[in-house]
C-alpha cells in the first residue's frame, strides 16, 4: 500500500488523499487576457519536482507535497502558509 | 520490416519526433499525397511502444461536439480501407459500442450525443433497458445491487476494434517503402531555434546520435509532449496522467460488441484471440512513468462483475499503463505554434489510437503547406488563450 504523510494525521493510505493539482500563484488580475489565460489553463507539464496540492479527505486537511511527477517519490509534505515560498 | 540506417542524415526536409502510430502516419501521408520524402521518424524507444501499443483499440465516431464528431467520422472513413491501403491485415473488425447509461442525466447525454451524430451522419441511437436485454442477455443490467442500475445506452453500430501494433507497423513500412527513414533508439536531446523575421524558427535538433539541421519538426509523442514543449520554451495546458488497462486469459467467444460504462469506470472488448481488453478511468494524479497499480486492478475487476458477474473465476494475466496527456476540454491540441517550423500533435489523452488516420492526414497537409487543415482548426494550441474551448466530453474514461 502506498502511503503519504499529512502534516496533521501523519502517515495514512494514498487512497485517503484527493490531488488537488499543482501550486500556482495568482497573477494581479489587471495582468494581460493572454498572461490570465496562461495562468488558467497553462500547467509546468514536464516532469520533475512539484509543488502540488493534496487533501487528506476524511479530516479536510488540505496540504502541499513536494513531489517528483516521474516517480511518485514524496519528498516532503507541509501546511500552506501564505506568503511563504508555498 | 523495416530499412536499417547506420547514421541520420545531416538534413531533413521534414523530422517527425515519435514513432507511434501518429508520427508513421504522418510519415505516410507526407511522403505518398505531398512526395515530400526526406523525411526522418525519430522514436526514442522502439516502433509503437508508446500509446499505440498501450491503448484498448476501440474506434468510434460517436462523440459530442461537432468538430470532433466530424473529425472522427473522418478517421472512420480512412480505417475501412487502410488494410488494403497498407497492404497489411490489421484485423479491423466492426462490432458495435454500448455506452451505458445509469442515471436520467447520463440518458439525456446519450441522447445529446445522438442527435448531434445523425445530424453529421453517423450511425448512433439510443436504446432502452427492454433492448439491451434482449442484445445483451449476458450482461446484468442491475449491476447487482452494486451500483445504479444499466437504464439505457448510446449503441453506436460502426465502433470498431484494431490491431493496433499492426497499425503502427503498417503504416512505418509503408512509410520506409516511399524511402522515409525510421531511426528507433533516437531520442531528442534538445531543439535548436534562431529568430527569423522577429519569429523564433526551427533549424534543427540534437539527437543521441547527432545532430540534424531541419526547418520542420512534427512533435506526435504523446505523454512526452510537455518535455518536448520545454525545449522549445512553449507552455500549454497538457497535463499528464497514466492510464491503465489489463487483459485476462483467452476465453471462447462470447462478447462480440464493445462495451463502455463511464459510471462504472469499465470498458471492455473481446479481442480475435479471445482475451478480455479492459480500461478504467484515468488514474488521479500526474505523474510521468507506466507503472500499473494493484488499486487499478482491484477496482476494474470489481466493476467488471458488477456487470458481468459469471466472470469471478477468470484470470487475469497482464496490466500496463500509458501515460495519457490530457487538456482541459478532451479535445487534442494540433497544428501551427508560435514556433515557426515547430507543428504539434498532442494532447491525445484518452482519445488517440482511433484518430490515428485521419490525424496522419490532416498533419501531413498542415506540416506540408505550412497551413492549418480545415477539420483541425477547432483545436489549435491558441484556443485557450482566446478562451474558445472545444468541450469534447464524448471521450473515454471521462464523466459526464
Amino acid at each position: 500500500m502506498q502511503l503519504l504523510t499529512c502534516p496533521v494525521n501523519g502517515p495514512r493510505p494514498l487512497s485517503e488523499f484527493a490531488y488537488g493539482g499543482e501550486l500556482r500563484v495568482m497573477p494581479d488580475p489587471a495582468v494581460s487576457d493572454a498572461e490570465w489565460a496562461s495562468y488558467v489553463f497553462d500547467r509546468t507539464g514536464g516532469a520533475r519536482v512539484k509543488r502540488e496540492w493534496w487533501c487528506h479527505t476524511p479530516s479536510g486537511v488540505w496540504f502541499i507535497a513536494e513531489r517528483d511527477t516521474a516517480t511518485g517519490t514524496v519528498h516532503r509534505t507541509f501546511l500552506y502558509a501564505p506568503g511563504s515560498p508555498g | 520490416m523495416f530499412t536499417r540506417y547506420d547514421a541520420l542524415r545531416p538534413t531533413y526536409d521534414v523530422v517527425i519526433i515519435g514513432g507511434g502510430g501518429h508520427g508513421l502516419a504522418a510519415a505516410y501521408y507526407l511522403a505518398r499525397d505531398y512526395g515530400i520524402k526526406n523525411v526522418a521518424v525519430l522514436e526514442k524507444s522502439y516502433l509503437g511502444g508508446g500509446n499505440t501499443g498501450r491503448n484498448t483499440t476501440i474506434v468510434r465516431s460517436n462523440y459530442l461536439t461537432p468538430e470532433g464528431v466530424r473529425f472522427y467520422d473522418e478517421s472512420i472513413r480512412l480505417w475501412q480501407d487502410l488494410s488494403q491501403d497498407l497492404d497489411l491485415n490489421l484485423f479491423y473488425s466492426t462490432r458495435g459500442h454500448y455506452t451505458l447509461a445509469h442515471t436520467d442525466a447520463a440518458m439525456r447525454t446519450m441522447r445529446w450525443r445522438a442527435e448531434v451524430n445523425r445530424h453529421f451522419g453517423v450511425d448512433s441511437e439510443v436504446v432502452d433497458a427492454a433492448y439491451l436485454r434482449k442484445a445483451l442477455p449476458m450482461m446484468d443490467l442491475t449491476c447487482g445491487g452494486h451500483s445504479p442500475p444499466v437504464l439505457g445506452a448510446l449503441y453506436h453500430a460502426p465502433g470498431a476494434v484494431v490491431r493496433h501494433d499492426a497499425v503502427a507497423w503498417g503504416y512505418g513500412r509503408a512509410a520506409d517503402d516511399r524511402g522515409v527513414e525510421i531511426h528507433q533508439d533516437t531520442e531528442v536531446l534538445s531543439i535548436e531555434l534562431e529568430e527569423r523575421d522577429s519569429e523564433r524558427a526551427v533549424v534543427g535538433l540534437v539527437t543521441n546520435r547527432g545532430r540534424i539541421a531541419t526547418r520542420k519538426i512534427l512533435c506526435a509523442v504523446a505523454g512526452s509532449t510537455p518535455g518536448l514543449l520545454d525545449m522549445v520554451g512553449l507552455r500549454s495546458p497538457i497535463y499528464v496522467h497514466p492510464l491503465q488497462a489489463m487483459l485476462t486469459e483467452p476465453l471462447k467467444s462470447w462478447l462480440d460488441p464493445i462495451i463502455v460504462s463511464a459510471s462504472l469506470h469499465v470498458y471492455v472488448s473481446q479481442s480475435a484471440r479471445g482475451e478480455l481488453v479492459m480500461g478504467a478511468s484515468l488514474d488521479p494524479y500526474e505523474l510521468h512513468s507506466t507503472r500499473s497499480t494493484l488499486d487499478f486492478a482491484e477496482s476494474l475487476a470489481a466493476h467488471m462483475l458488477e456487470l458481468f458477474p459469471f466472470l469471478a473465476e477468470v484470470k487475469v494475466v497482464r496490466q500496463w499503463a500509458g501515460m495519457a496527456d490530457m487538456t482541459p476540454d478532451f479535445a487534442p491540441i494540433m497544428g501551427l505554434t508560435p514556433v515557426r517550423g515547430f507543428y504539434l500533435d498532442a494532447g491525445w489523452g484518452t482519445w488517440g489510437f482511433k484518430a490515428t488516420p485521419v490525424c496522419g492526414k490532416t498533419m501531413s497537409y498542415t506540416v506540408a503547406k505550412d497551413a492549418v487543415h480545415p477539420l483541425i482548426d477547432a483545436f489549435a494550441l491558441d484556443r485557450f488563450s482566446r478562451y474558445a474551448l472545444t468541450g469534447e466530453k464524448g471521450a473515454a474514461s471521462v464523466g459526464h
